[in-house]
């Protein structure tokens, strides 16, 4: 089987060598976060097992399904519908990236001051490690915020395959104006390059899909609202973070199996870790794969992280698209309308956002809230202040990026914060 | 029953002895590159019941000697200032590698914390690195008498660009006890702006390695309008601290 991927990665023009050291480094440091959890749920074992496919088998499925004429699209945010990929028989990956590889690479062409998320998308594509990245036959990218735009660009530059949709920055109804044509313009794109044409049908089932997917990710997160709570932080975050690789059907029945799994764990009043454990809100910036750290840090530092206000967490799945619709333009304007719904940093102003993080805090038991930034990200970055100042929770914030070498001070505050609480 | 507080920074291990809930000893020592043989030198000479381990460090002693227990550096500063003063509301402590403030409610306990990232800007590191790039020795600057007037500006808190700055100061001739007090003007501000994102209240303790420069400590109170308290004890709150969580642990 290794050899099958050898030869696999290397018809995608991986480099092997740059590859082999990401598997690696990857390895060790599931090992040591993840697999060196207590309690974890059975059900986390399929989720074990997709991250030590990540670039195996599922790789390998998406070449098959490329094989019968079936396109892979790469996304990098949460407003690019994937309901619309897959109407034309497309297959949805997320591209974000939360490792540090091929920085040197990328800082060769990015400003030195730019986000670790945008330098790692680019690193892995100069150092040609991301079998996802070379496997899409489009990269859709959108208008959020500076450094993404003109990473775009780049992108582009070495891809020749990126597609930038435009998303507005006010939620005016000049904004959803906008909004709404630019997802027209998308259908056209996706029948363009898939050469079929939507139907009202497919389209019908594929936000059935994608609804499904999130209704058990909503379900997975009332589950972590109890005390005891039934699942780590971490081991919820890597379900969200796979919800963005995975095949939608396969991973929503994974799901709804863990999250029978742990209504068990609630009768029983069974948890991962003692009732009365600190309770932690994150809200911020995404945690694209495989970025643990700071959930790694704070659940080592005697609390437990119960939800996620990001993209990889209630951004993703905060609502429903409805399914009662008559044609496909009446569904891309709902479509339209539940995506612009997400509560973003790009967006001026915001106000949803702190709604949000209120609400989740409520309904989460929150005891304290960590707002976590990736360095240099000028919309989280700002947002932290009004955010700070709504919210009358203990407030902690972190700034940081994907390296190792502030995580002694980052403990000190984390474990000070949760002293505290 | 005796109890061993150890404060493991960056440039000093404190210690603190406890016995039968008496503080018996304080002690110092450089931290140099092997911080773990010397904790167990302390351990060795003083025979604890309990060893408490708080500090950079802190998770070091943790993961090399079983019976250790540790906490965060702030709540031990919390801890050991509240036992020495009591009435203590705020507290500074700037250290070897980094500057932390803290605000207490009457009972001690932590209300609100700031602490540098990882960037060493107005810490003890800086310090040490423009009194070295000045010729100063770290002992000598108690002996002079700095007034409050800034005359030059160092306009950078990044350790880099400030310490080129100081080297082009020397370069026009500005006298070395004039750049000394606008890197003093320096730290205090990034303190100053450190303290704003918390409520600052008499009695104000100023703790860590920095705390025994009595020149910090008057452009401290010029800028904060405040009076600001220095212990004999200020550089050993952490490991009282240390020392008086272990008590409170073992009671519990
Ligand atoms: S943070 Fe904003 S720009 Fe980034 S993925 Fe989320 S919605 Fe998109
Ligand atoms: S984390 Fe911030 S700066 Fe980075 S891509 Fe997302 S919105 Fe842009």
């Amino acid at each position: 089987m290794g050899e099958d991927y050898i030869k696999m990665w290397e018809n995608l023009g991986i480099d092997l060598e740059n590859h082999d050291c990401l598997l690696k480094a990857l390895a060790e440091f599931y090992q040591q976060i993840y697999l060196s959890q207590e309690n974890r749920p059975e059900g986390m074992k399929y989720f074990d097992f997709v991250v030590s496919e990540a670039h195996g088998l599922r790789i390998k499925e998406l070449l098959e399904a490329k094989q019968q004429g079936k396109k892979v699209v790469g996304v990098f945010c949460v407003y690019v519908p994937e309901e619309m990929i897959r109407a034309v028989d497309g297959i949805c990956v997320g591209l974000c990236a939360g490792a540090q590889i091929g920085f040197e690479e990328a800082e060769k062409v990015l400003p030195k001051n730019t986000c670790d998320l945008i330098k790692a998308f680019i690193g892995f594509k100069l150092t040609q490690v991301c079998p996802y990245t070379e496997s899409c036959d489009l990269l859709i990218g959108e208008t959020t915020c500076d450094g993404k735009k003109k990473a775009y660009e780049i992108l582009n530059k070495l891809t020749q395959k990126v597609y930038v949709m435009e998303v507005p920055h006010m939620k005016t109804e000049r904004g959803k104006e906008l909004f709404l044509k630019e997802l027209f313009a998308l259908k056209n794109k996706l029948e363009e390059l898939s050469q079929q044409t939507m139907t009202l049908e497919r389209f019908k089932e594929e936000v059935k899909v994608v609804n499904e997917k999130r209704k058990a990710l909503m379900r997975l997160e009332k589950l972590r609202s109890y005390d005891p709570a039934p699942i780590s932080g971490l081991d919820a975050l890597l379900v969200n973070q796979i919800a963005f690789y995975d095949d939608p059907v396969r991973f929503t029945q994974k799901v709804n199996e863990l999250c029978d799994e742990l209504e068990e764990r609630v009768k029983k009043g069974i948890g991962v870790k003692p009732k009365g454990t600190p309770r932690i809100l994150i809200t911020g910036c995404p945690f694209a794969l495989p970025n643990w750290k700071l959930h790694h840090m704070i659940e080592t530092s005697g609390a437990v992280v119960v939800g996620e206000e990001s993209c990889i967490g209630r951004r993703y799945y905060h609502s429903l698209v409805p399914e009662d619709f008559s044609s496909i333009e009446e569904g891309i304007k709902l479509l339209a309308e539940r995506y612009l719904k997400t509560p973003c940093a790009c967006f001026t102003p915001n106000p949803e956002r702190i709604e949000e993080i209120q609400n989740m805090a409520k309904e989460l038991k929150a005891q304290g809230i960590v707002y976590y930034s990736i360095q240099f990200c000028t919309p989280y970055l700002f947002e932290a202040y009004q955010v700070e100042s709504a919210v009358d929770l203990p407030f902690l914030r972190i700034d940081t990026n994907y390296s190792t070498e502030d995580i002694g001070q980052l403990k000190t505050r984390c474990e000070a914060f949760i002293e505290t609480l | 029953m005796r109890i061993l507080g150890l404060d493991v920074g960056s440039t000093y291990i404190k210690v603190a002895l406890f016995e039968n809930e008496r503080l018996t000893l304080l002690e110092r020592d450089k931290t140099s590159y092997q911080p773990l043989e010397r904790c167990l030198q302390y351990i060795h000479k003083y025979k604890p019941d309990q060893v408490v381990a708080t500090g950079y460090g802190r998770n070091l002693i943790n993961n090399n000697f079983s019976n250790c227990i540790t906490l965060s550096e702030i709540k031990a500063f919390a801890m050991g200032a509240h036992f020495i003063h009591p009435k203590v509301r705020t507290i500074l402590d700037i250290g070897g590698q980094d500057t932390k403030v803290i605000s207490l409610d009457e009972k001690g306990k932590v209300v609100k914390f700031e602490m540098n990232d990882r960037c060493s800007a107005g810490t003890g590191r800086f310090l040490e690195i423009m009194c070295k790039a000045l010729g100063f020795e770290i002992e000598e600057l108690n002996q002079l008498d700095l007034d409050e007037e800034v005359k030059v500006k160092i306009s950078s808190l990044c350790t880099v660009f400030a310490e080129s700055e100081v080297i082009s100061l020397i370069a026009q001739g500005v006298p070395r006890e004039e750049i000394l007090k606008s890197i003093y003007f320096a730290i205090v501000y990034k303190v100053v702006s450190m303290l704003k994102r918390i409520t600052v209240t008499e009695d104000f303790i100023f703790a860590g390695g920095c705390s025994s420069n009595k020149n910090l400590k008057k452009f401290l109170e010029n800028q904060l309008k405040i009076r600001v308290i220095t212990l004999e004890e200020s550089p050993f709150l952490g490991a009282i601290g240390a020392g008086i969580f272990g008590i409170s642990q073992i009671k519990r």
